[in-house]
């Protein structure tokens, strides 16, 4: 096991310079004045753009280039947003906690739901409820996500004003903005920090804005998990050993759910990384749609306005996140199945 | 010899009716190919005004307010007067050049790169292997969106960036597919014969291990389409007016929700050139479904 973690972590290490090497070519696409600005932490430094060009040796060759960005890195410096209007690091602070919230509410639905639709499509296979988690998933798999999000807005916000976009509403964003004293940002979570704060009018608040993200996101993402677990479901139950508890006086309900799903459930941990990649991505599209400034309209912004500096660091985090997590899903895999061999 | 008697036509027939029995894949293709005739028929459906570039989508004055459909208009039109239709009918053209050049290009780009990584093993396995994790340690939209930017904002440019990313998946699946084939007999076979490397893959390995590949491909087309509307809606990709459904669904963007009165009047910015892109995606991702169970030898002969 222990082998099997290490050489995991330093082929970990070579995607992840792999993926800074391919980051920096992105950035030599452009011309020096506009890297420079990779480098700058603040408006004023904007100014002196030809002595950063110097600082900073972007007019030597590449390998050297290569060498001093990726050590700025390293040390913490991203660079300046002129979308966030501030440093990097600072506005990640800020945008991150409001992506982190959505997918602490998506993703348990999206696990319960999965498995539990999965497993019912899978024991009642061509059945009524087995037809409608096929179009449940044809509909994920087929609706763009962006064009599934308009259409909520359309029906949830336009015709039954039920659910507005945005993360608060204009009231409650002002009473924040001028009473900073009164409501503690501790996380940057508005439902957590309505809670922490005694304040749950603003959580229920923060709670109505993000149906409709959840809804998106929980309808995209779940396409993929009803399907794997539909099939290694079905696959379990016509083993022998399902049989042979039911000759044995099992009955069905025990043999469904003691037996087969905990080995079906196996087949479903391989997609898991597949939803981390999902999830990130229809993060993105539900920001965008919804305006909620988090992490991903962060990202769609700072590349319509050519903010490089966000971009890379985005992507570079983002390959993080998605690299790691493969990691621990693949340990996990190991561990839950020992039939697995680590080699 | 009689020609029906040939093994190989015999089995090309099989596979069709396998597909044709399938009701999805009725639907799927008769959706293709209700596009496919739009997209041949358009100079004739919708007489271009503008004959040097016919996608840009005329327009009748600048006013940002859309009308609803009419004898003129029939599907309406967007903001900025530009006609729906007109949009519609000519965006089926830039649906099938988006998704049939990327997946064109991506596959064989892929395809080769995994099967020279599976068939070779070795230090150019783990070379090529290892880009390919490189490449896939980023999400799909957002190193799309990464490459777009590197290369400036533009229809063509999001083509270039979806092709780089997406060849990832297919070097993946073809390489897993050549494993199994590689120490087959018939490769030894012909090894022992002398018949070099190029066409064993060619002839041999590629044949028996692409059609994973072939079927995912497919389905991949729709999702090409998808990915480059998303990158047109947020003003990466096609120019205002230009025949894009995805810049078209953008131009209605603040049209989705219409005055308190009447919140759905501008239904038909969003419907028409959003509908398009869902069939669309539904007739590939139909067609790939059908495909997948013809091909497969666990379900073919059930």
């Amino acid at each position: 096991m222990a082998t099997f973690i290490v050489r995991r972590l330093l082929l970990m290490g070579l995607v992840l310079f792999g993926v800074s090497v391919l980051m920096f070519c992105i950035l030599l696409t452009f011309s020096p004045e506009r890297r420079a600005a990779a480098f700058v932490t603040s408006p004023q430094q904007a100014r002196d753009i030809p002595k950063i060009i110097i600082q900073y040796g972007l007019d030597q060759p590449v390998y050297i280039q290569y060498y001093r960005w990726v050590k700025e890195i390293s040390a913490g410096n991203f660079g300046y947003s002129t979308v966030a209007v501030s440093p990097v690091s600072e506005a990640f602070m800020r945008y991150l906690p409001i992506t982190i919230e959505m997918n602490l509410f998506s993703t348990p639905l999206i696990i319960i739901i999965g498995i539990w639709l999965g497993t019912q499509a899978g024991i009642h296979k061509d059945k009524a409820i087995d037809q409608v988690t096929r179009i449940f998933a044809i509909i994920g798999w087929s609706l763009p996500t962006f064009l599934f999000a308009l259409l909520l807005l359309m029906i949830f916000y336009g015709l039954f004003k039920l659910f507005p976009p945005g993360v608060l509403s204009n009231s409650v964003e002002m009473f924040i903005m001028n009473n900073p004293e009164q409501f503690i940002r501790y996380t940057g979570m508005y439902v957590v920090d309505g809670i922490l704060n005694g304040r749950l009018d603003i959580s229920l608040d923060a709670l109505r804005h993000l149906v409709l993200p959840v809804v998106t996101q929980v309808t995209v993402v779940i396409a993929i998990l009803v399907r794997v677990m539909r099939s290694s479901m079905i696959e379990e139950m016509s083993k022998d050993y399902i049989i042979t508890a039911r000759a044995k006086g099992a009955d069905r309900k025990t043999t469904c759910f003691k037996h087969a799903r905990k080995n079906a459930l196996l087949p479903a941990v391989t997609v898991a990384g597949w939803l981390v990649a999902l999830s990130i991505e229809g993060s993105v599209t539900v920001e965008v749609i919804f305006n909620r400034p988090g992490m991903g309209q962060w990202l769609v912004q700072s590349a319509t306005q050519l903010d490089i500096p966000v971009i890379l660091s985005v992507c570079m985090f983002l390959g993080l996140i998605y690299v790691t997590t493969n990691l621990i899903i693949d340990v996990l895999y190991a561990y839950i199945d020992p039939r697995i061999q680590l080699s | 010899m009689n020609l029906s008697r040939n093994p190989r036509i015999r089995e090309f027939k099989f596979t069709l009716s396998r597909i044709f029995s399938n009701p999805s894949a009725i639907i799927g293709s008769l959706l293709l190919l209700f596009f496919v005739t739009v997209a041949v028929l358009a100079p004739v459906i919708a007489p271009p005004k503008n004959h040097r570039n016919p996608y840009i989508i005329p327009h009748k004055g600048y006013s940002s307010v859309p009308k609803p459909p009419n004898k003129e208009n029939i599907f309406g039109t967007t903001a900025g007067q530009y006609d729906i239709f007109y949009g519609a009918v000519w965006g089926t053209r830039t649906a099938f050049r988006i998704g049939i050049i990327v997946v064109a290009i991506a596959f064989v780009l892929g395809a080769g790169m995994g099967t020279v990584a599976g068939y070779y093993g070795g230090a150019v396995d783990e070379t090529i292997m290892r880009v390919v994790d490189v490449f896939f340690a980023i999400p799909f939209l957002v190193l799309t969106m990464a490459i777009v930017v590197a290369f400036g904002r533009g229809l063509d440019n999001i083509i270039v960036a979806l092709t780089l990313v997406v060849w990832r998946r297919y070097a993946r699946v073809m390489r897993a597919g050549v494993l199994t084939v590689r120490d087959q007999e018939y490769v030894q076979a012909a090894k022992t014969i002398g018949v070099s490397d190029t066409k064993i893959m060619l002839r041999h390995i590629l044949p028996n291990a692409v059609f994973p590949v072939m079927v995912i491909a497919f389905m991949d087309v729709g999702s090409m389409v998808i990915t480059a509307a998303f990158l047109s809606f947020v003003g990466l990709g096609a120019a205002r007016g230009y025949a894009d459904w995805g810049q078209m669904v953008a131009l209605a963007r603040n049209y989705i929700v219409g005055p308190a009165d009447d919140p759905l009047r501008y239904w038909y910015t969003i419907v028409f050139p959003g509908g398009c892109i869902i069939l669309f995606v539904l007739a590939w991702n139909l067609f790939g479904d059908a495909l997948r169970d013809a091909f497969d030898p666990k379900m073919r002969r059930r």
